[in-house]
């Protein structure tokens, strides 16, 4: 029985109410944009390299509190990290939102743990990938706007 | 094939003295008793498709399980019922909306296959460069990208008529917009996201004025009003049969005999041709030449069943009124909450109402709207242009029939202010 809360824990709240991050980085390394048209989510990543760590992540858009919240626990994780642990938690997250994982694979989640109630809510795990893939799409420099639609 | 006179005989159209008892209605809605998430079920997405009475649910486990067969060449008993039954259901839309003849009316997977057919068929065939096709800024995406898929192959041009604030048709604006290159007219009846009831009569006549083919999309108007084809005089008209209380993948191209006749196929294949040989094929009479394939047997009868349960036991009088009522109730009630919006605020509606909240995403609306057991649609609601016309990402909308109730929407309301509780 998935109930709300799994869904929307406080810590998603907070950071819907107040995303880190959020602003727009001027002169940024990589940008992608990301859209769901389906449900009116939008979000941008900017990104500013320091070699191979990623120096700076931020975030704009417009979306709904778990895509919101997302993005922003997504660009304090990252903050610092190398472009290959980036995309090493990429793949984390998204075991994570699409399938059961083990207790010690949520561990090394951190706070993105939460996101795991997302999975018991199917038709908003794309939601909370949205700014994920738009990561993924910036540091590999695609130009076409990220989407959860394959 | 002729009309079967068997059907009249069938049809019991009971008198407007009958009350409108909304209980009674419900309870011929199995689905309406389930529970949801351990909550009843709050059914209030009606736009996107309705509940079905039990007759319907009944007949289609009677077609497969006694009769089912394919139609139309088969010589044996279970052949015959079923072609019977077919063309019977047939002839009871033709009754329904008040068409002439059966061969008007044309079996499709839905409105938005109508729209296809109308576009490929007659589009292909009778526009050529520089003619222009009207339409609407409220209309949904099957009045829409059919004809910018036909504008690009034809070069041909889209003009969009405007609306207000409101969501109100700016027939004014229409009338400008006609012209001596203006071919077709394609305006929904009713608009499955702001709810705005359109002039579709007074926009049919004056293209006709000006020898302007018209089409009308009935999808949403027809679940809570009685069309009269005639009335409206369109050209075509189509509708879903799953909006109307029927099967999903089955809906309803009616056009003007002398029309469809000079329309070529759309799709090809078995039951609409005469004869086929690899030098020459001939095509079928209307309706069968548009009716190529297997058919959706089931799904036809089923949604002639639909028609004979509103027919015994609807008055669109009563539930327009009933309905109307419901919409202002509702509406009232979500004014009351702050921060909620509505988009669509036209002075005639029927039972739409879309809305957004302060700093709430529609989604999150939706999602815990789910949790109390209701059930709402969110998004975008296959009419992008309109989200960008009043500047939202998505809307949460409530969409009524006839056997919702005030309870529910004030079940509605309580979810609202929990939303507000968990997002605010």
């Amino acid at each position: 029985m998935s109930d709300l809360r799994d869904l929307y824990q406080e810590v998603i709240l907070d950071h819907n109410k107040s995303p880190r991050n959020y602003y727009k980085i001027d002169h940024p390394d990589h940008q992608a944009e990301g859209f769901n048209p389906l449900c009116g989510d939008h979000v941008y990543v900017y990104l500013k390299m320091d070699g191979e760590k990623i120096a700076e992540i931020s975030f704009q858009g417009s979306g709904c509190a778990i895509s919101k919240s997302s993005a922003s626990m997504m660009t304090s994780m990252l903050k610092g990290k190398t472009r290959k642990e980036a995309e090493e938690l990429f793949n984390k997250f998204h075991n994570a939102v699409m399938e059961e994982i083990s207790e010690e694979e949520l561990e090394k989640l951190g706070k993105l743990a939460v996101f795991s109630g997302v999975r018991e809510f199917p038709t908003r795990v794309k939601c909370a990938s949205l700014s994920w893939h738009t990561m993924l799409n910036a540091l590999k420099g695609e130009e076409a706007p990220a989407s959860t639609e394959l | 094939m002729g009309e079967a006179s068997v059907s009249s005989a069938k049809l019991k159209y009971v008198s407007a003295s009958k009350t409108f008892d909304v209980d009674k209605l419900r309870a011929d809605f199995p689905i309406l008793q389930t529970m949801v998430r351990n909550k009843p079920l709050v059914y209030l997405d009606n736009a996107a498709t309705s509940q079905k009475p039990l007759q319907v649910i009944n007949s289609l486990v009677e077609y497969y399980t006694t009769y089912n067969s394919n139609i139309h060449r088969g010589v044996h008993f279970l052949s015959e019922k079923a072609t019977a039954l077919y063309e019977e259901a047939r002839v009871r839309i033709k009754e329904y909306i008040n068409a002439i003849s059966a061969c008007e009316v044309v079996f499709t997977r839905g409105a938005t296959e109508s729209m296809n057919l109308i576009a490929n068929s007659y589009g292909r065939k009778f526009l050529k460069e520089g003619d222009e096709i009207i339409i609407s800024a409220m209309e949904h995406h099957a009045n829409i990208v059919p004809w910018q898929i036909l504008c690009e192959e034809k070069k041909t041009k889209l003009r969009v008529v405007p609306i207000n604030d409101d969501g109100e048709f700016l027939f004014e604006e229409y009338l400008k917009m006609l012209n001596e290159r203006t071919k077709i007219v394609s305006i929904t009846q009713v608009s499955n996201t702001l709810g705005t009831i359109n002039p579709v009569k007074q926009i049919v006549e004056e293209a006709h004025k000006r020898n302007i083919i018209t089409i009308v999309d009935g999808a949403q108007a027809i679940p809570h009003h009685k069309v009269d084809v005639q009335d409206i005089n369109s050209d075509f008209y189509v509708f879903s049969g799953h909006k109307l209380f029927g099967p999903t993948g089955i809906g309803i191209l009616y056009g003007k005999a002398e029309i469809l006749k000079t329309m070529p196929p759309y799709q090809a294949g078995g039951d609409m041709i005469r004869s086929v040989t690899f030098e020459k094929t001939i095509y079928n009479d209307i309706p069968n030449k548009f009716e190529a394939g297997t058919p959706h047997i089931s799904g036809a009868i089923g949604l002639g069943v639909a028609i004979d349960y509103l027919n015994n036991n609807i008055d669109f009088t009563q539930v327009e009124e009933y309905e109307k009522d419901l919409l202002e109730y509702g509406t009232k009630r979500l004014l009351e909450i702050e921060g909620l919006r509505i988009i669509g605020t036209a002075k005639e509606k029927t039972g739409v109402i879309s809305f957004v909240m302060d700093n709430i995403h529609p989604h999150d609306i939706g999602t815990i709207l789910d949790s109390e057991g209701v059930a709402i649609r969110t998004g975008h609601h296959c009419s992008q242009p309109l989200m960008e016309r009043f500047c939202v990402p998505a809307t949460a909308r409530i969409s009524l029939a006839f056997y919702n109730k005030k309870e529910e929407i004030d079940a509605a309301i309580k979810a609202l202010y929990k939303v507000k509780e968990v997002l605010g």
